[in-house]
C-alpha cells in the first residue's frame, strides 16, 4: 500500500465541536492520504457535514486541529483555505442559482485569476491574451469532463437536479483543489445518474489527481469507490480502514448498518 | 397637448431621471452585496461634489484632474466608511445599521455645511454654454453630459457583473456569502469594495449634478429620491434600479406638466415620487424586479 506511506494530505487531530450543550464531534481523528477516495459514513446526524465544515472552514473546531499538507489550517480563514487547495460541494445544492453554468464555473475560479478581468469570458472574445486564454481552457476541459457543454449558457437555477450537481462539481473543480470535499454528491439522484457521478469522482480521482473526501449514504457506491472508510456516530469517529474491514466491524454494522443485536430485536411490550 | 412645454419636461425628466437610476444603482449595490440599507447614499454626492468643487475652485485643477482626485477620495471614503464604521456592525440587527448610516448622513450634511457654509456655490464653468439643437429643443451640453456619463456609467456596471473577476465575486457573494468563501472569494473585501464603488460612482452623479445646479446642501435630496426608485425597481436589482430611476424622473416631470396645465395645485413635481412610492407599496411590495424573499425592513 503506497498510499498509506505517504504523508497525509489532510490530518484530523482530535477535533471536538460543541454548540451549547450540542457536541457535534467528539475527538475525531482521521488521515486522508493524497490520491485516496476516503469516504465518510453515519447515521443522520452522526456529524459528517460537521467534519467536513470543520476542513472546509464554515465552522471551527471547539478543539483539535486539522493539518493539510502538513500545513496548520484550524484558524484560517474559509476563502484562504479554497486558495491553498481545499474545494467542496454542498449537500444543498449551492449554486448562483441565477448565474450562467459558465458564470458559476467562473466564480470558482476567482482565486486564480490574477488579472481582475476576464472581459469577453469563454466564445466571444476574440484576440483573448495568454492567461484569459489559459483559464478558458481549463474551464472547457472541467465542462467537457462532466458533459455540460449543451447547457453552459442556461441559468443554473433553471437546470434539472442532476445537472445542477454536475455544473456545482464542475465549479469545486474550477478551483483546482487538490483535496475535494463531497457532501452527499449523490443524494437524490437515480441509479443512472448515481453511476455518472461515480463514474466523474473516480476519473477526477484518477485523471485529474485530486484526492476525494466524500460523505455518501449509499452504502453500494461508498463501498465500490472508496479506498478507505471511516464511520461516524454521535460524534465519534467509531471504525476507519478499507470498506471490507469496516464493513466487518461489528459496531458498524449496529450503529449503521440496521443490524439490531437480540436485545433490541425484541418487541417491547 | 402642449408640446412645447411636455417635450423639454420628459427629456428632463430622462436626464434628470439616469441620474436617479445611476445613484439607485449604487444603492443597491450595497444593499445586495452587505445588505445595509444606506440612508447616507445622498450624502455621498454631496460629499463628492464639495470635494470636486473644492479641487477646482481653490486647488485651481483643471476639471478632469479635479474628477479623478475626486474619484480617487471617494473610493478611499467609501472603504474607510465601511471598515471603520459599518464592519463592526456586523450580526448586528438591522435597525442598528440603519440608524448608523442615517447618523453618518446627519454627520456628513452638517460637517460639509461646517466647512463649506451652508450657501449654494456654483462650479466654475466646465462647457461651453452656447444651447445645441436636438430634437427641435435647445439643450444645453452639460444636460446631455450628464446624460452621457450617465449611461458610460451603466454601461460599466454592466460590464463589471458580467465579465469581471469582482463583479462576480459580489453577485457569488449577494447570493450566498458561505458558498462564496468557500469559492476563495474574500467576503469583508468584497463588503468594501462594493461600499467603495457605490461611493465613487454617487460622486460622480454628485459632480455632474453639482455641475449643472452648483453645490449645495440640496443634493443629498437624491438620496431621497432613490427610495421611490428603488421600491420601485426591486430593492435588490441593479436593472430595476436604473429603470425606476428613469421612470421616477419622467414621472416627476409628467407631474409638473398635469400640475401646471391642469391641476395648479403646486409642488406636485417634488411630492409625485413618493405618492408613487405608496401605491408601489401597496400593489407590488417587492418592485418590479426584486427577489420575492428579500427582507423587510
Amino acid at each position: 500500500m503506497t498510499l498509506r506511506e505517504a504523508a497525509p494530505i489532510l490530518q484530523a487531530d482530535n477535533i471536538s465541536l460543541r454548540f451549547g450543550g450540542v457536541r457535534a464531534l467528539t475527538e475525531v481523528s482521521l488521515s486522508v492520504h493524497p490520491g485516496e477516495v476516503f469516504s465518510i459514513i453515519g447515521p443522520n446526524g452522526a456529524g459528517k457535514t460537521s467534519f467536513v465544515n470543520c476542513v472546509s472552514g464554515r465552522y471551527s473546531p471547539t478543539s483539535g486541529r486539522i493539518l493539510f499538507e502538513g500545513q496548520d489550517i484550524t484558524r484560517m480563514r474559509t476563502n484562504r483555505r479554497a486558495a491553498v487547495g481545499i474545494g467542496r460541494t454542498f449537500q444543498n445544492l449551492a449554486l448562483f442559482g441565477h448565474m450562467t453554468v459558465l458564470e458559476n464555473i467562473m466564480v470558482g475560479r476567482h482565486h486564480l485569476l490574477k488579472r481582475g478581468f476576464l472581459a469577453g469570458m469563454a466564445y466571444w472574445a476574440g484576440g483573448a491574451e495568454a492567461e484569459e486564454l489559459k483559464h478558458r481552457e481549463e474551464v472547457e476541459r472541467i465542462i467537457d469532463f462532466l458533459e455540460i457543454q449543451h447547457v453552459r449558457k442556461a441559468i443554473a437555477g433553471q437546470l434539472p437536479y442532476g445537472l445542477r450537481k454536475r455544473v456545482e462539481l464542475a465549479r469545486a473543480m474550477a478551483l483546482q483543489p487538490r483535496l475535494i470535499l463531497l457532501d452527499e454528491p449523490m443524494a437524490g439522484m437515480n441509479l443512472e445518474e448515481k453511476e455518472d457521478m461515480a463514474r466523474y469522482i473516480l476519473d477526477l480521482n484518477e485523471e485529474w489527481g485530486m484526492t476525494v473526501l466524500m460523505i455518501e449514504h449509499d452504502m453500494g457506491v461508498v463501498m465500490d469507490i472508496s479506498h478507505r472508510v471511516a464511520v461516524l456516530d454521535f460524534g465519534r469517529c467509531i471504525a476507519t480502514g478499507t470498506p471490507e474491514v469496516v464493513l466487518a466491524n461489528e459496531h458498524v454494522r449496529r450503529a449503521y448498518l440496521g443490524e439490531v443485536d437480540e436485545l433490541a430485536a425484541e418487541p417491547v411490550a | 397637448m402642449d408640446w412645447n412645454l411636455l417635450l423639454p419636461l420628459l427629456l428632463n425628466g430622462l436626464i434628470v431621471g439616469a441620474l436617479y437610476g445611476v445613484v439607485a444603482m449604487s444603492f443597491v449595490l450595497i444593499y445586495k452585496a452587505s445588505q445595509v440599507v444606506n440612508f447616507a447614499q445622498g450624502e455621498f454626492l454631496l460629499v463628492g461634489a464639495w470635494v470636486c468643487w473644492y479641487f477646482l475652485t481653490e486647488w485651481h485643477l483643471p476639471f478632469w484632474a479635479g474628477f479623478l482626485f475626486t474619484m480617487a477620495f471617494m473610493t478611499l471614503f467609501g472603504i474607510i466608511l465601511q471598515v471603520v464604521v459599518l464592519r463592526p456592525l456586523i450580526g448586528e440587527p438591522v435597525i442598528s445599521v440603519i440608524m448608523a448610516t442615517i447618523g453618518l448622513g446627519m454627520f456628513f450634511q452638517a460637517l460639509m455645511k461646517w466647512i463649506f457654509g451652508v450657501f449654494a456655490r456654483p462650479f466654475p464653468p466646465i462647457f461651453a454654454t452656447e444651447r445645441v439643437e436636438l430634437l427641435g429643443l435647445q439643450v444645453q451640453p452639460v444636460y446631455l453630459m450628464s446624460l452621457a456619463i450617465s449611461v458610460v456609467i451603466m454601461a460599466a456596471f454592466a460590464w463589471f457583473f458580467t465579465a469581471s473577476k469582482h463583479g462576480l465575486a459580489m453577485r457569488a457573494t449577494a447570493f450566498d456569502q458561505q458558498v462564496a468563501q468557500s469559492l476563495g472569494i474574500s467576503v469583508p473585501k468584497v463588503f468594501a469594495m462594493s461600499w467603495a464603488i457605490s461611493a465613487l460612482v454617487s460622486s460622480v452623479a454628485g459632480v455632474v449634478v453639482g455641475a449643472v445646479n452648483g453645490v449645495s446642501s440640496a443634493l443629498s435630496f437624491y438620496g431621497i429620491k432613490v427610495f421611490p426608485a428603488v421600491i420601485l425597481g426591486g430593492l435588490d436589482s441593479i436593472v430595476g434600479a436604473v429603470l425606476g430611476g428613469i421612470i421616477v424622473g419622467l414621472l416627476e416631470n409628467l407631474a409638473q406638466y398635469v400640475d401646471a396645465t391642469w391641476l395648479n395645485w403646486g409642488n406636485m413635481y417634488a411630492i409625485a415620487p413618493f405618492y408613487a412610492l405608496i401605491l408601489i407599496l401597496l400593489v407590488k411590495p417587492y418592485g418590479l424586479f426584486g427577489t420575492k424573499n428579500i427582507e423587510r425592513v
